[in-house]
């Protein structure tokens, strides 16, 4: 009796738990449709910012009241833009847009519900929920989403919202349908500690690159227009400030990809009885912590700061997706833990 | 003034920064007179080579081949971690095997471009922090450098508002100065008018720790190679296990391994317990725990009881021993016609799937009227009810209709032939089959306790039961505890060299129209987020002590 109970109480566990992410997905989607949005008025405004900015001033502020500027204003209405498009930013303090508010207050609820959706899934297991690839996208996901928000303290983020919301909704789609795997007990292999630990930090370091990654995907953009003399996009760092804040980042996920590789080798001597063995999923892990070693002495030498370290920032988050994702389901080696 | 008038920012101080190679992005830019040397001789050309190989960009570009390097690896099977599949490969993809195994790309991580690529990046390494720790050995007794003349440009740039002083008040003012700036422990330099400090000498410090203990990783590996050796041993429950050369199924000994030193213990499976999931539907029947519980004797000591799971390997007289695969070992006793054993002993058999349907080969090449060889298939819960389709097969992995099947050969076993043989497995194609598939003649099938007649009036064959064997990898790597302190050190070295902040901070009485005002200011020497905090804090501490204002 006892058992049948449990296995009840696990199976609407299990339920409410992908109830959380399924409704925590559809509030990312409700975020990145703002964010989107807040986005695209942001590069907008940018371009008429181009064009020779006296005139632009001129036109806009003489255009205000009168009709002969109602090209302007209605492209400003119609875009929701409360602000006067052609005024840098410095010029005029920047309104609060509000789409990048709610795509933010979305993306806080979403949060809620997918760290809620995470933690009921790991007692419903049992254990940590990352021991498998469904489990473990779930938490590294949240990772991301949480050094997001928690960035925000010290720097406006916002215009990363789409780029972030969207990775996670679309990481979140495929972990739910092609990743999914009902709870099971773990293989005696799993069974360790060292799963706690070393995969966690691996998330951890996932999370940080993830977002060290977007910035510097915005950098390279904000670069190419600052090259052509255009402005940046409104509201955004220059790149240069983009490529500190990634720089900050990406040391941290570098630390705590260190930490993976240490921790697993010591792990892998547990379970496999050696601590290095080049089992293709060693050897890609590998391959990314050079990438961003690499990296970090790129930023360090002359001619290579700027866009040619943020193409290698970009090409090792890449080299952490393939790891994940084509290294975890078609590649064989002693890490099957897909559940696949 | 004392502070000497110097360059008019005075950032880069070539005795006091940390040494770096010359295309350091901290690094001033050379002179065009100084790269194009108008002649090289033979050491000029060696010390040109030295310095680009000792060069940021070519650390950079060997990371980067190393990175790439490592690739092929991960896309062909490799000896080393995957031999079956090598073999595997090599039989689907013929033409091309040639060619990967022609570069080598079977054993990647050994092959010669890719030791290459990594040998010329650890002399990179070590020409590049040679220098720089005799350098920053130099530095870590220096004294700060000297104030720079002008402050105001400089990052974190403060003042205190003016105010009427004499020179026993700035002489005061600069030794209340060394007071906050040695709170804040910075290593500080006095002058008649300013103080000079500096710290975070750490950073550097654990830049090279980092940098000199990969060095340690690899000289670790690499001896460690040679004195590593892996023997494998299968065990069925009930028997024991002597930590002796013969005694071992196989062993990869390194270079220098030496029998005699092997300690001389001995282990004896006394069970085997193997869990698996009974409650969950889905997958019902996945293990969820295995342990092996050994007896062990050391020569003496007591013996012990101990036991050996998944994660939790035994170490035992200088050895680790892990638990790596486990299966069942059918008990088989053979008997000629007289009635006579000429073979009795557990079998193991290797697993086939997750329900254990496991295969084995019997060989008998004395005793019998010709040498027979026997492959067998045990079912530990043979889906008997014809509910499971034609062919027989396990359905469960616990032993709950256990059933052997056999088909019997006769003919050269190829033991004598002093070539190593595969225990699991029997070349069939000079053998004769006597009975089961494609023979006409019924297999042979037995469940406990049963005896059945060989053909060909042979003798007979008995299936006493099976029982459980625990296949067991014993290591001895004396170095790994050298390369997890190496490892330990990159991580610590790491933490420091790229989280510890190494900063100047200035502060400086500075006299104009007959009043005194304070400046303070700072320098960041590599990534430091918060300087200007930093030098605000100080600035805020020596100006409260003084009873000063910062002006806003
Ligand atoms: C085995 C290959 C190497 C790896 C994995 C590696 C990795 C790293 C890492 C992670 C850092 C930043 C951490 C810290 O500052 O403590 C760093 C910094 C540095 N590395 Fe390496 N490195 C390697 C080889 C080299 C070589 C060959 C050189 C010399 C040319 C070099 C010179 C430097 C310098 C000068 C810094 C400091 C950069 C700065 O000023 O911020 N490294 N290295």
């Amino acid at each position: 009796m006892i058992e049948v109970h449990e296995v009840v109480t696990q199976a609407s566990l299990v339920q409410n738990s992908l109830v959380a992410i399924y409704s925590a997905m559809f509030v990312y989607a409700l975020a990145f449709i703002f964010f989107t949005y807040d986005l695209a008025r942001r590069m907008s405004d940018a371009k008429q910012v181009a064009a020779p900015p006296a005139e632009a001033l001129v036109a806009s502020t003489s255009a205000r009241p009168r009709a002969g500027g109602t090209a302007v204003l209605d492209r400003a209405a119609a875009l929701g833009v409360p602000d006067v498009p052609g005024i840098p930013e410095d010029t005029v303090k920047p309104k609060r847009s509000i789409s990048g508010r709610l795509g933010m207050i979305f993306t806080v609820m979403a949060w809620i519900l997918h760290v809620s959706g995470t933690v009921l899934r790991g007692v419903a297991a049992g254990r940590v929920p990352w021991a498998n690839m469904f489990e473990f996208t779930l938490t590294a996901t949240a990772i991301i989403i949480g050094v997001f928000l928690v960035m925000q303290f010290w720097q406006d983020l916002r215009f990363l919202g789409a780029y972030i919301t969207g990775f996670v909704l679309v990481a979140l789609g495929v972990a739910t349908t092609n990743f999914y795997v009902d709870v099971v007990p773990l293989p005696p292999a799993l069974q360790s500690y060292w799963l706690v630990i070393h995969v966690f930090v691996a998330s951890l370091g996932t999370g940080f690159y993830g977002l060290g990654a977007a910035l510097s995907i915005i950098q390279l953009v904000q670069a190419r227009r600052e090259a052509k003399g255009l402005s940046g996009i409104r509201g955004v760092p220059t790149a240069q400030r983009l490529e500190t804040l990634a720089y900050r980042l990406i040391v941290v996920g570098f630390v705590f990809w260190t930490f993976t590789l240490i921790a697993g080798s010591i792990w892998a001597e547990h379970a496999w009885g050696r601590y290095w063995g080049w089992d293709t999923k060693e050897v890609w892990t590998f391959i990314v912590w050079v990438i961003f070693a690499g990296y970090i002495h790129a930023r360090a030498t002359r001619g290579w700061r700027g866009s040619r370290s943020g193409t290698l920032a970009i090409i090792g988050f890449a080299a952490v997706v393939f790891n994940f994702t084509i290294v975890n389901i078609y590649f064989h080696g002693l890490h099957s833990y897909s559940g696949l | 003034m004392a502070s000497s008038p110097s360059s008019e920012q005075n950032t880069s101080d070539q005795n006091h920064d940390p040494k770096r190679p010359s295309d350091h992005f901290d690094s001033e830019v050379p002179d065009a007179s100084e790269v194009t040397q108008p002649r090289l001789g033979f050491v000029g050309y060696l010390r040109f080579f030295w310095r680009q190989l000792t060069s940021m960009r070519t650390a950079l570009f060997l990371l980067l081949l190393v990175a790439f390097a490592a690739v092929p690896g991960s896309l062909v099977p490799q000896v080393t971690s995957d031999p079956n599949g090598v073999i595997q490969y090599k039989a689907e993809n013929p033409g091309w095997s040639k060619v990967l195994d022609f570069l080598g790309v079977f054993n990647t991580y050994s092959s010669v471009w890719f030791s290459a690529i990594y040998i010329l990046l650890f002399i990179s390494l070590v020409g590049c922090i040679i220098p720089r720790t005799m350098h920053h050995v130099a530095a870590l007794r220096s004294q700060p450098p000297k104030t720079p003349a002008r402050l105001d440009r400089l990052p974190g740039f403060l003042q205190t508002e003016p105010v009427a002083l004499d020179a026993e008040d700035i002489d005061e003012g600069i030794v209340a100065a060394r007071h906050v700036l040695r709170d804040a422990r910075y290593r500080t330099r006095m002058f008649d008018d300013s103080a000079s400090a500096e710290r975070g000498y750490l950073r550097e410090t654990g830049n090279l720790v980092f940098h000199i203990a990969l060095v340690g990783i690899l000289i670790a590996v690499g001896i460690g190679g040679g004195f590593i050796w892996t023997g494998q041993k299968v065990v069925p429950v009930g028997q024991s296990f002597a930590n002796t050369l013969s005694d071992y199924d196989s062993i990869s000994p390194g270079r220098w391994f030496d029998a005699d030193a092997l300690s001389p213990y001995r282990l004896t499976l006394t069970k085997f317990v193997a869990k698996y999931d009974e409650s969950n539907s889905t997958d019902f029947g996945d293990p969820t725990d295995y342990t092996a519980y050994v007896r062990t004797q050391v020569p003496g000591e007591k013996p012990k009881n101990q036991t050996i799971k998944v994660n939790s390997p035994l170490e035992i007289g200088g050895t680790q021993i892990y638990l790596l695969s486990n299966g069942f070992a059918p008990i088989v006793t053979v008997r000629n016609p007289a009635g006579k054993v000429v073979y009795s002993a557990p079998v193991p058999f290797l697993p086939q799937d997750t329900s254990l349907t496991s295969e084995g080969v019997i060989k008998i090449p004395d005793g019998l009227a010709k040498e027979v060889g026997i492959i067998g298939l045990f079912y530990p819960t043979e889906c008997g009810d014809g509910t499971c389709g034609a062919a027989p097969h396990s359905v469960d992995p616990r032993q709950i209709n256990p059933v052997l099947t056999m088909q019997i050969f006769t003919g050269n076993l190829g033991l004598n032939s002093g070539k190593p043989v595969n225990a699991y497995s029997l070349n069939t194609d000079k053998l004769k089959q006597l009975d089961g598939r494609g023979t006409g003649k019924a297999g042979i099938s037995l469940t406990p306790g049963k005896t059945a007649k060989l053909p060909n009036g042979l003798g007979t064959i008995e299936f006493t039961k099976a029982i459980h064997y625990a296949g067991l990898d014993i290591h001895h790597d004396p170095t790994q505890y050298w390369v997890l302190t190496f490892a330990v050190l990159v991580f610590l070295g790491l933490l420091t060299g790229l989280f510890i902040p190494r900063r100047r901070v200035w502060i400086k009485a500075v006299r104009r129209g007959g009043k005194v005002h304070y400046e303070y200011a700072g320098l960041a020497r590599g990534e430091d987020p918060r300087l200007d905090d930093a030098v605000a804090e100080i600035a805020r501490r020596h100006s409260q002590l003084l009873g000063l204002t910062i002006r806003p």
